[in-house]
């Protein structure tokens, strides 16, 4: 077969696929012509604005953009699209807040060790993966002790943390510490000894009754009236205390459908051969459970991941908390559309890649079970 | 234990959370020493107010006093922790401890100073509620509006003061009702409305952000009284001391015409007053359990209030407010410190 013949071939593959989904019928023709002037209308428009007509870090006359006054939109008014100076001239607080610069390589290298350390978790196919698990639970005090400081590293409070590292702190520290909670509270809604199960039951429709911003503000302004004087918390860890509280609450109920799903001659079959309730749990019910539960379970952590936005109000600079505060310097103000394009790119990035994840697991799960 | 722990709190919120409010909190002042460093609560960004810049220093009139509190206290003004608050939350960070003083554009009123055990210790900026128009209508006067449609913040104080004004002058206006100031501010210059009003100094920021700032104006008509300044917890006068003399220092470093660059010259003046100031004559520090040299610290490390005011939100900086209403009482505004003797 010579390179033409595949060619064509390849060419009336797309030309059928063309006619079967998009001009079908007159009117499809016209729906999709419709959509394609809009899409084109659109799409072009935000590349000529983000792109094309856009500062980065110069302006059209070359010069180093230092603050809104050498945008070349603001110069030239109607001509030129984003000035994404802003970003550049704020990178550092985007990604660490008020963290001493001298000190961000300390976050720098918990970044890069982050992939490593959730990879174990991830996926079940990689070699070495008993030692990225073992990585894996290193990581949180490795974490803690470069990130906060210790012996032979300058202390650095939370109130300088920032940006990026406070949405990836809280977001990932929440998810960390909200998974084994949610599975004793799932297991414990469903236990048949009185106090524990109502405990459970308590607990769980309380915080999800409550919306998430109710519990910040309760940990981070009435949690210190209750304490002595002088006691108190660090208000991130009092943030993280609300957010894992919250996120453990819908993960047990994400875990719970799981353990429903389980038949329960699953669990008789174990007991009739001996195994004791833990046993039956651990190597019976649960890893069945876990993986039908698993998408919810992604779901749950795509909300919250978008959640811990919340924490603006109690005062803490998370992404967009650092970017309204570049918003309020003189230096840049009225750039709204950069830093929140540039906020909801990052906030996209992780969140697509966790859906992605998702359906990874929901494929490969597919074949396990076929 | 965390089980037990939102239990707890369940409980106390059922409770009632004014029974659970802590009074004493011992010396601020002790703390403060020994903490080695000044908690102040800021704004979480308001541009000249106090904002971190590009470097992630904050800079603000407001943060200025927090500024001359921890040179007055420490003779370094850079031993500040900004702890950023927004509205919600600033006074009850301020009761539970967590700050020592609140410096964020906060008016003083009655009910905060004394139904939320508060202390005001001073002003240090009197603002007030006012309008912006585009030139173009050719209005001079607040009087002029009748029948204006105004992009208004609803459930603020600044709807109500809008609706007694115009009811008390016999005009008329049709309001449009948005959420937050940065959503006013979009509204009034897409056009939606003719008039926007928010505090003054507000409407001085948000006119610096736009392409063509003199084409809006801020008209002369100021119609509440929004008397700016940082508080202190009630029950510890010493500790509001410090910090209203830390303000006024800066104030009367102003009247005595002492700045950062010249304070040290100014140490051998003849002026009895600026020398009790500077600590040459010695024993004002002491009353306030600080060292002599305590108000030289404030003037030669943050500088004195017209400084203050020239850097951060003055007519040469992008926001451009008049001295006004906060110039000294002798320049014809009410910005007046008790005598320093």
């Amino acid at each position: 077969m010579s390179a033409t013949t595949i060619q064509i071939i390849s060419r009336s593959k797309y030309y059928n696929w063309l006619v079967k989904n998009l001009f079908s019928s007159w009117v499809n023709t016209i729906l999709t012509v419709i959509a394609l002037i809009f899409v084109y209308q659109v799409g072009s428009f935000f590349l000529n604005w983000a792109i094309f007509d856009a500062d980065f870090r110069y302006n059209f006359q070359g010069e180093l953009i230092i603050d809104r006054g050498f945008c070349s939109k603001n110069i030239m008014p109607g001509e030129y699209g984003a000035c994404w100076a802003i970003i550049f001239a704020r990178w550092n607080q985007f990604m660490y807040g008020l963290y001493p610069i001298e000190e961000a390589w300390r976050v720098n290298l918990i970044y890069a060790l982050l992939p490593l350390a959730i990879i174990g978790i991830l996926f079940d196919k990689i070699p070495f993966r008993r030692y990225f698990i073992y990585f894996t639970f290193i990581f949180p005090f490795l974490a803690y002790f470069m990130l906060y400081g210790g012996p032979g590293l300058s202390v650095v409070g939370t109130n300088k943390w920032g940006g990026l590292l406070v949405t990836l702190f809280l977001g990932v520290t929440g998810i960390g510490l909200a998974f084994p909670l949610s599975i004793l509270l799932a297991l414990g809604r469903r236990s048949k000894m009185p106090i524990i199960k109502s405990l459970c039951v308590v607990f769980i429709e309380f915080i999800r009754g409550v919306p998430l911003i109710t519990l910040l503000f309760t940990a981070n302004v009435m949690l210190p009236l209750f304490l002595p004087d002088g006691v108190n918390p660090d208000n991130l860890l009092r943030a993280l205390v609300a957010v894992t509280l919250f996120q453990s609450a819908y993960m047990a109920e994400a875990i719970r459908g799981g353990l429903q799903a389980i038949p329960r001659g699953q669990v008789e079959a174990a007991q009739s051969l001996g195994l004791s309730y833990w046993q039956t749990t651990r190597k019976i019910v649960l890893p069945q459970a876990l993986k039908i539960a698993i998408p919810p379970i992604v779901n749950t952590c795509i909300g919250l991941f978008k959640d811990t936005s919340l924490v603006l109000i109690i005062g803490l600079f998370d992404l967009l908390g650092i970017g309204r505060a570049a918003l309020a310097d003189m230096t840049w103000t009225k750039l709204y559309y950069e830093v929140y394009v540039f906020i909801s790119l990052v906030f996209f990035i992780f969140c697509f890649g966790m859906s992605r994840y998702s359906l990874y697991l929901e494929k490969k799960l597919k074949t396990d079970n076929s | 234990m965390t089980k037990i722990k939102s239990l707890f709190i369940s409980l106390v919120l059922t409770l009632g959370v004014s029974t659970a409010i802590a009074g004493s909190h011992g010396s601020t002042h002790d703390l403060v020493k020994e903490r080695g460093k000044l908690m102040c609560g800021s704004n979480t960004g308001l541009a000249g107010f106090g904002a971190p810049n590009d470097a992630g220093v904050w800079e603000g009139i407001d943060v200025d006093v927090c500024r001359a509190v921890a040179a007055a206290v420490f003779g370094d003004a850079s031993k500040v922790e900004y702890v950023p608050t927004t509205s919600k939350v600033r006074f009850t960070v301020l009761q539970s401890g967590e700050i020592d003083m609140l410096s964020r554009n906060t008016t003083w009123t009655l009910s905060r100073d004394v139904d939320l055990g508060l202390e005001f210790v001073g002003v240090n900026y009197y603002d007030g509620q006012g309008f912006m128009v585009n030139k173009s209508l050719g209005v001079s006067s607040a009087m002029e509006l009748d029948g204006a449609s105004v992009c208004i913040q609803v459930g603020t104080t600044t709807e109500m003061n809008l609706a007694d004004f115009f009811k008390a002058n016999g005009m008329s206006y049709e309001s449009v009702p948005v959420e937050t100031n940065s959503e006013a501010d979009a509204a009034y210059t897409a056009g939606r409305c003719d008039v926007y009003t928010t505090d003054a100094s507000g409407l001085y920021a948000s006119r610096a952000g736009y392409p063509d700032p003199s084409a809006h104006v801020v008209l002369p008509e100021i119609v509440s009284k929004e008397p700016l300044g940082p508080a202190v917890r009630h029950g510890d006068s010493e500790w509001a001391d410090i910090v209203r003399w830390s303000l006024n220092a800066m104030i009367i470093g102003e009247e005595l015409g002492i700045t950062s660059a010249n304070v040290d010259e100014m140490k051998s003046s003849k002026n009895p007053e600026v020398l009790r100031l500077l600590g040459v004559d010695a024993g004002y520090g002491a009353m306030l359990g600080l060292s002599d040299d305590w108000a030289y610290n404030i003037l030669s490390q943050v500088g004195n209030y017209s400084e203050s005011f020239e850097k951060h939100i003055g007519p040469n900086t992008p926001i451009n407010i008049q001295r006004g209403l906060n110039a000294l009482y002798k320049d014809g505004g009410i910005l007046y410190a008790p005598p320093f003797r």
